[in-house]
């Protein structure tokens, strides 16, 4: 007997067919496939290009792009104060570090640029030779140049430094430095040890329920109040270390969240093969629990960087502080003034936020070993 | 307590609980250097959760396990001396997969052995050909089929020259036509005279190879017996009808 649905000689094997329709019924699909939506697709397009026009109206074509003052930046109908923006911008990137001086700046940038681009590119050599200057020389190096009083250097206080130097001072110290206090206290916070365990549960609960700010205005005001006469740690000082602290204790649980998506069999086969906790740490568990909470970790980044602004409020002149605070110089204060100063000071942020965020898009896709266990 | 030279394992008066479960209850086991034993039963008996003490993945709460003359004590040295000798092969696998097959094999020679990496992947790429794969050791383990990858595993246990290998149900997440492959590299294992423990319930394997058969209810050994006649002549009811069941 011969049964109609089962087949006596083998189906063909064809192509899959080229499109289901054609270029204009997927684009009606998409923007107007109901008379409503439609009319969504307008409204939202006309909105957006009013925006988009608003914005280039102001900041090209009604903008002042050569002045001396402030004259033209104050007229009637002016856009963005573009002069404002070069009379300040070296200031911006340097703050109130000596002009003849500026070269050793320049210097820690070129140094960390390089150093910082051989880490990133994944075809560039030596990684561990980097990696070494990197997070050990590179941070003591930077000290020295900056602040001189050696090797012939004239002494530069930390309070002349600023600007986009000092934000990047702070972001980089704060993303370097949280990132292994958070692993360990992430593994602190999942450790057998009961002592360990409260320790750092404390730790991250206490500061992960303070605003940064606080943690800021303890660090530069009251914490000189329990030290002996005399010993007060530099400002910055205090504010990288509040920095690195507040943002660890993010980082922590942000790890923790990467460690609980780490299967048991994973910490068993490493320990049935022999390894010991910190190997199996090292070289199993946090390479794949890192790897799941990338976004996370660059979530935390991004966060950290902007949050550098908030050093401003214990007087140090980081870029945003640095631009705010030329906002009241009376040869360049007008209307518009503030939305320019804003303005760039939004782009700049921006700038580097956008581009870590495509790295860690980048290092996702690099690191996907396609497969799910 | 002093252990007989040809002696691999011997488990003494063996408890251990989960809370108020008593999971393993009073074991005792002596298992001889080549010896092949394989452990069945149904599911929630015991069998796991018994030859994960022996390399201390679980941790018993009364009585002795001593491996290869080694006390498994709270004494973290011994633990790590023991998981030297102690290869382990798991239901899921367990591979690393953010390494390669060969990276699999590899890490533990190279980090607990402290060999050269060239010496541990010339052993990795031998034990990678006895278990028909070497031309997988470049691929990452989410590549490979269930058989292969379970393959591996097996490999990256014998890469640390174990002289004791555990299974603990090798087969059961395998699609069936993959399961003949990993027995056969069992097998072959087998024959090369190493001490091995296999919970699973491939009735052919456990006729083929195993010196013994245990069978285990409710956290105890309720029968030990050579396969032949532990198949045609089950002395206790429980075995008898866990047989009934599984052979049809």
């Amino acid at each position: 007997m011969t049964l109609a649905y089962v087949r006596t000689e083998d189906a063909p094997k064809r192509p899959p067919p080229a499109t289901t329709a054609g270029t204009w019924a997927r684009l009606r699909d998409q923007f107007a496939p109901t008379p409503l939506s439609g009319l969504a697709t307008i409204v939202i397009a006309a909105l957006l290009a009013w925006t988009a026009w608003t914005i280039i109206h102001w900041a090209l074509i009604s903008a002042v792009w050569s002045a001396p003052d402030r004259e033209a930046c104050n007229a009637v109908g002016a856009g963005a104060c573009w002069p404002f923006v070069k009379a300040k911008a070296l200031q911006w990137v340097y703050g109130f570090y000596p002009i003849e001086e500026r070269w050793r700046a320049n210097l820690v940038f070129l140094l960390g640029g390089i150093s910082l681009l051989g880490l990133l590119v994944p075809q560039i050599p030596l990684k561990g030779l980097n990696a070494l200057f990197f997070f050990l020389i590179y941070p003591v190096l930077t000290f020295y140049l900056l602040r001189g009083d050696h090797f012939g250097l004239v002494r530069v206080d930390t309070d002349q430094w600023g600007g986009l130097l000092v934000t990047l001072i702070v972001a980089l110290t704060g993303i370097v430095a949280s990132m292994p206090i958070g692993i360990l206290l992430a593994l602190g916070r999942r450790s057998k040890m009961p002592v360990v365990r409260s320790l750092s549960t404390a730790f991250i609960e206490i500061v992960r329920g303070v605003p940064l700010v606080t943690v800021l205005f303890m660090a530069s005001v009251m914490f000189p109040l329990f030290m002996p006469p005399g010993v007060n740690p530099d400002k910055l000082l205090k504010a990288l270390i509040g920095v690195a602290l507040f943002s660890a204790a993010y980082m922590a649980e942000t790890v923790r969240g990467g460690l609980q998506a780490i299967p048991k069999g994973q910490y068993e086969a490493s320990m049935a093969v022999g390894l010991s906790y910190w190997r199996m740490m090292l070289l199993i568990i946090m390479p794949q629990a890192l790897k799941v909470v990338i976004p996370g970790i660059v979530n935390s980044f991004i966060s950290l960087f902007k949050d550098t602004s908030l050093v401003s409020i214990i007087g140090i002149f980081d870029l945003f502080n640095m631009v705010q605070s030329g906002f009241n110089d009376a040869k360049w204060a007008s209307a518009q003034t503030g939305n320019t100063g804003y303005f760039v000071l939004g782009l700049v942020y921006w700038a580097f936020c956008f581009a870590m965020s495509r790295y860690s898009q980048f290092i996702e896709r690099r690191l996907n070993t396609g497969h799910k266990r | 307590m002093n252990q007989p030279a040809n002696s691999a394992i011997i488990m003494r008066s063996v408890n251990k609980w989960y809370g108020q479960f008593h999971v393993l209850r009073d074991i005792n086991l002596d298992v001889k250097k080549g010896e092949r034993i394989v452990i069945c039963g149904p599911s929630g008996s015991g069998k796991s959760t018994m030859i994960r003490c022996i390399n201390r993945l679980e941790e018993h709460q009364q009585g002795d396990i001593i491996v290869d003359g080694i006390p498994l004590t709270t004494n973290l040295k011994n633990i790590d001396d023991v998981r030297r000798e102690v290869g382990m092969v798991f239901q899921h696998f367990n591979l690393f997969p953010h390494l390669t097959v060969l990276e699999n094999c590899t890490l533990a020679p190279i980090w607990v052995r402290k060999e050269p990496k060239a010496k541990a992947e010339e052993t990795a790429m031998k034990y990678l050909k006895r278990v028909k794969i070497p031309e997988q050791a470049l691929k990452y383990p989410g590549q490979l089929s269930g058989g292969q990858q379970q393959r591996v595993a097996i490999a990256r246990a014998l890469c640390m020259n174990p002289k004791i290998m555990l299974f603990d149900e090798p087969t059961s997440a395998l699609d069936p036509e993959m399961i003949k492959e990993v027995l056969d590299v069992m097998v072959d294992l087998a024959e090369g005279g190493m001490t091995m423990l296999c919970v699973t319930h491939e009735m052919a394997f456990a006729r083929q190879v195993a010196n013994r058969v245990i069978f285990m209810d409710q956290g105890q050994i309720v029968e030990e017996n050579e396969p032949n006649e532990f198949f045609s002549k089950p002395k206790s009811p429980r075995t008898k009808m866990f047989l009934e069941q599984i052979l049809h």
